[in-house]
């Protein structure tokens, strides 16, 4: 993030959970980050980490009997949008922060076709006339890389092929010029080569259009060609921030070691495959001590007694441990 | 689409003739004759001639086949000849009832409109209550709406017709006196004040008929809309910024509409057994109670024909609701 | 590339508790208690107990016969000597209506078990053997397009005589009537039962048994049947429901049990013209009918919640 410029979302203290029938599920305790303009952040993290969780209660997108948001905020722009009214925050939603989907077949809706979806997120925003929607749907077609857009606009999502409703549903989520686009695991669902594909159009989008992307994944090979900075996710809490390269290089949180090290490598020997011992923790507390202290390697008595808070490195990094890996032993803090 | 639409017809047509043999043979095991409502004078040569005549001597096959032969060209060509005040000239016989003795078809056409203008007023007004609830109960699951309406349904279903046909009557006519309690089917309507009378012979069995359609269909509109309101396209569309109704109408109803269209057309069977139900309580002249009364009366091509026009309907209803079906829903459309 | 963790949905991923290590919980008993919190089935269950209580017992225990006629007594309102009054001949409404019970359930009961046989019989052989599911099938489609109702009323007029010829009024009559409905009401168990066979088959469990030469009548009975019981279950259900229903309305077209079977559809045929003179005489034979159907539909629904696997054992 460059210095001096205002950072486009600046979230702090967000905390989620949700209150079911068999107890509360705290999926998001106290996560806080900033995004600049025209950056790129990735936010990688497991089944349950809260990655997605976190970026859906931005715009208010969770179910909210039994999803509350319980505290927070979320400055993007000048605006708080967790103080939102409903209308105001409609206005948000597609026209200042677009949202691209996991499962592109799931979230598009199966009776209307491409045109009429894309050309909804324009007419719900108040923008142009029926003729001019119906050509900037064209041109968005063109822009996320579909070819022959005039016959695929009067298709039904069945009709088109994974990786090409993943390129709608970008189109749409383009569709009024937002500043912010946030992914949630748009290449989860789709082939490793189409996954290249989409994540090269998503380069070069953000090339072209200056947006600001939030990228949420699991597949830390994905980030490492995409992001500026990554943060790292476990338990609904932040474990670490980093430049991409930094965070690749010299991992400062023993969860993100972990994960670096169980991608296979092809240029390296091993004959097991290395993996971080335990289960995830459930999330049926609020955090009181250390989340990953059970799979740990480097854990000791302060790590059981309190959560470790983020504490700023040099080189615009933060990580949330008691254990310094460089160092060797319990950090000072 | 109109290869779909061609298949799905031709497919019918076999089905049609099979339930046209069952119940041909059904009924043709019936105790019945034709000269059972002659005065006892006439003489039992007359009466077998009588029964030679109208082929009732011969044997199964020849008769069922008279009979389709009657059902599928002769009746129909009375129909257009009647219309159209045409005479194609050659003598046909024509289904004839051993009750009245008159063609089968002439007392059908005579009693359709009773019959037609209660249900179709009855289904109409059942959709336009049911939809609406259904989508509201949905949206607002859990809430009072939501629960009263689904005890509403329930009840509504548990209820059966003839008992709430004839508690209208003790509430309605007898003791507030608002409605008529039987229907005069000879009435006219020439000015408004006939039609207001009209109207209101109408209220009591068109109520009752459509409170007892819309509770079903409520509860299938309430539980198809909850599912689509917990599909992935719906978020999708709430991130776009769509206010709450387009989400509803837009988005989950039109989705729901596909199930719910179908189950309406499959609905149209039992409405007509509604009517016969209905028309018994209220005394309406129509199909309904011409079919009991035939039953009564052991009148076999009356009860032949008339239960196979219900067949046709139910039959057509299917067809209808597998077109509909087709046409709403996108992703069959091109089998 | 190597994923981190297997990814199974975020939102759910969220949600997801791991398995609490408690208690051994038996399937029925998760049910019943999934079934407990369904407050409307409780009181369907409470009440359908009730009302089978006094149908059953209450004829033994109630003073007045129900074939009884007293004369002097006609057409009488509603008072502590005859607590639902009386008919047109001073037979007392109430007892008519308790032993009307008896037959109603009965016939209820009855018909919707040969419904569910038929309709499971068809069902398991529709989906288990492939060479038999094509003709099954279009005979389904083919009940399923007849026009109930008329045909119902045709069939009863046609053999009612005969039977009662054969078997005496009562069973006859019974039989009669237990056959028809459940004759017409197989198709929707029937299909319900052949899916649930088809999904079954296609499990690996199946496949395995099959494999290891488990004889194809015990692959049936020993994993396909208990996986098939709980949509039966609910529709067995509602088919009580669908046969009270069905019982009363061919009785109250006249066609049902004659008037010496005071069945609660009889009693409304009888008592209809009547209305002005004694509306009790319709109005608790139609109340009865419609709260033991409401019960019923109110316990199969909460059948239906218990039993189903997304709701159940969380």
């Amino acid at each position: 993030m460059t210095m001096g410029d205002a950072p486009l979302l600046s979230v702090a203290g967000l905390t989620t959970r949700f209150v079911t029938r068999d107890g509360v599920v705290h999926a998001v305790s106290d996560v806080g980050f900033e995004l600049g303009r025209g950056e790129c952040l990735g936010v990688v993290g497991e089944s349950g980490s809260g990655k997605s969780v976190t970026m859906l209660s931005l715009l208010r997108l969770i179910p909210m009997p039994p999803g509350e948001i319980v505290s927070g905020s979320a400055v993007f722009d000048g605006e708080d949008l967790l103080a939102l009214t409903d209308e105001a925050l409609r206005r948000v939603r597609g026209g200042r922060i677009g949202f691209v989907f996991q499962d592109p077949m799931t979230s598009l809706n199966p009776v209307l076709t491409v045109e009429a979806q894309i050309v909804e997120a324009l007419r719900v925003h108040g923008l142009g006339t029926r003729e001019a929607r119906r050509m900037r749907a064209r041109e968005l077609l063109e822009l996320v890389g579909i070819p022959a857009p005039r016959e695929r606009l009067r298709a039904y999502p069945h009709e088109l092929s994974g990786g090409m409703r993943q390129r709608v549903m970008i189109a749409i989520a383009l569709a009024c010029a937002p500043p912010l686009i946030v992914a949630d695991e748009p290449t989860t669902a789709l082939d490793v080569t189409v996954q290249a594909q989409i994540v090269a159009l998503v380069k070069e989008l953000k090339r072209k259009l200056s947006t600001s992307i939030i990228w949420i994944t699991h597949d830390l090979g994905v980030v490492a060609g995409l992001a500026d900075r990554v943060v790292v996710m476990y338990a609904g809490q932040i474990v670490e921030e980093a430049p991409v390269r930094d965070l690749y290089k010299s991992p400062q949180h023993p969860y993100t070691r972990g994960l670096l090290a169980s991608v296979p490598r092809a240029d390296r020997k091993s004959s097991v495959l290395a993996s971080i011992r335990g289960q995830p923790p459930s999330l049926d507390e609020a955090p009181a001590s250390c989340a990953f202290a059970p799979r740990c390697d480097f854990v000791h008595e302060r790590c059981r007694r309190e959560n470790p808070r983020l504490a700023r490195l040099p080189g615009g990094r933060r990580v949330a441990c008691w254990w310094d890996l460089d160092k060797g032993g319990p950090r000072d803090a | 689409m109109a290869r779909y639409l061609l298949r799905r017809t031709l497919a019918a047509i076999p089905t049609l003739l099979a339930i046209s043999f069952v119940i041909f043979a059904i009924l043709d095991l019936a105790p019945g004759d034709p000269t059972s409502s002659f005065p006892l004078s006439i003489p039992p040569e007359v009466r077998e001639q009588y029964r030679e005549a109208l082929g009732f001597n011969d044997t199964f096959l020849v008769r069922y086949g008279k009979w389709l032969r009657q059902m599928t060209v002769d009746e129909p060509i009375a129909l257009i000849e009647q219309s159209f005040g045409a005479d194609a000239g050659s003598s046909r016989t024509r289904i004839q009832s051993w009750a009245s003795r008159s063609p089968v078809m002439d007392t059908i056409a005579e009693r359709l409109p009773q019959t037609l203008w209660v249900l179709g007023v009855s289904f109409l007004l059942g959709i336009a209550i049911a939809v609406p609830l259904g989508v509201v109960s949905a949206y607002r699951q859990y809430s009072l709406v939501d629960q009263l309406g689904t005890l509403a349904s329930m009840v509504g279903y548990s209820v059966p017709t003839f008992f709430t046909g004839l508690v209208a009557i003790i509430v309605f006519s007898v003791w507030l006196g608002w409605f008529p309690s039987f229907y005069d089917t000879t009435h006219e309507v020439t000015d408004f004040a006939s039609f207001v009378f009209q109207l209101r012979q109408m209220a009591m069995p068109v109520a009752v008929l459509a409170l007892f359609n819309a509770a079903a269909l409520s509860r299938f509109t309430r539980s198809s809309m909850l599912e689509n309101l917990g599909e992935d396209y719906i978020r999708t569309a709430r991130a776009k910024g769509v206010d709450e109704r387009g989400v509803l109408l837009r988005h989950a109803l039109r989705n729901s509409a596909i199930p719910i269209v179908t189950l309406i057309a499959l609905q149209i069977p039992g409405i007509f057994a509604g009517a016969i139900i209905t028309e018994q309580i209220f005394r309406i002249n129509g199909l309904g109670q011409a079919l009991i009364s035939a039953i009564n009366a052991s009148d076999i091509p009356m009860v032949q024909t008339l239960t196979f026009i219900f067949a046709v309907l139910v039959v057509a209803s299917n067809l209808l609701a597998d077109v509909l079906y087709g046409l709403l829903d996108p992703r069959i459309r091109y089998e | 590339m190597t994923r981190a963790a297997p990814a199974n949905g975020h939102l759910a991923g969220a949600m997801e508790k791991p398995a609490a290590a408690g208690p051994h919980r038996s399937l029925w008993g998760d049910v019943w208690r999934q079934f407990r919190r369904h407050k409307g089935a409780l009181t369907g269950l409470a009440v359908l107990g009730l009302v089978v209580a006094a149908c059953t017992a209450g004829p033994w225990v109630y003073w007045h016969d129900p074939f009884a006629s007293d004369l002097a007594a006609r057409n009488l309102g509603m008072s502590l000597g005859h607590p639902f009054g009386t008919d047109n001949v001073g037979r007392d409404t109430l007892a008519r209506v308790l032993i009307g019970g008896r037959i109603s359930l009965a016939v209820g009961l009855a018909a919707m078990l040969l419904g569910v046989l038929i309709g499971t019989l068809v069902g398991v052989m529709s989906g288990f053997f492939k060479t038999l599911d094509g003709a099954l099938m279009r005979l389904t489609d083919m009940f399923l397009a007849l026009p109930l109702l008329p045909l119902l009323l045709v069939t009863i007029m046609l053999f009612r005589d005969s039977l009662r010829d054969m078997l005496g009024p009562e069973a006859g009559v019974f039989l009669m009537i237990v056959f028809v409905i459940g004759a017409t009401s197989w198709m929707q168990t029937a299909r319900v039962v052949r899916g649930e066979v088809l999904a079954v088959k296609a499990r690996e469990f199946v496949v395995a048994a099959a494999s290891i030469g488990t004889r194809r009548r015990n692959v049936v009975l020993r994993h396909i049947l208990p996986n098939v019981m709980s949509p039966v279950m609910v529709s067995a259900s509602l088919g009580v429901a669908t046969a009270i229903i069905t019982e009363s309305a061919l009785s109250f077209l006249g066609l049902g049990f004659p008037s010496d079977f005071p069945t609660w559809g009889r009693l409304l045929f009888d008592g209809q013209n009547a209305i002005e003179l004694t509306p009790a005489r319709v109005i608790w034979p139609g109340i009865m009918i419609s709260v033991t159907v409401l019960s019923v539909n109110f316990i199969g629904d909460g059948l239906r919640d218990a039993l189903d696997p997304k709701q159940r054992g969380r």
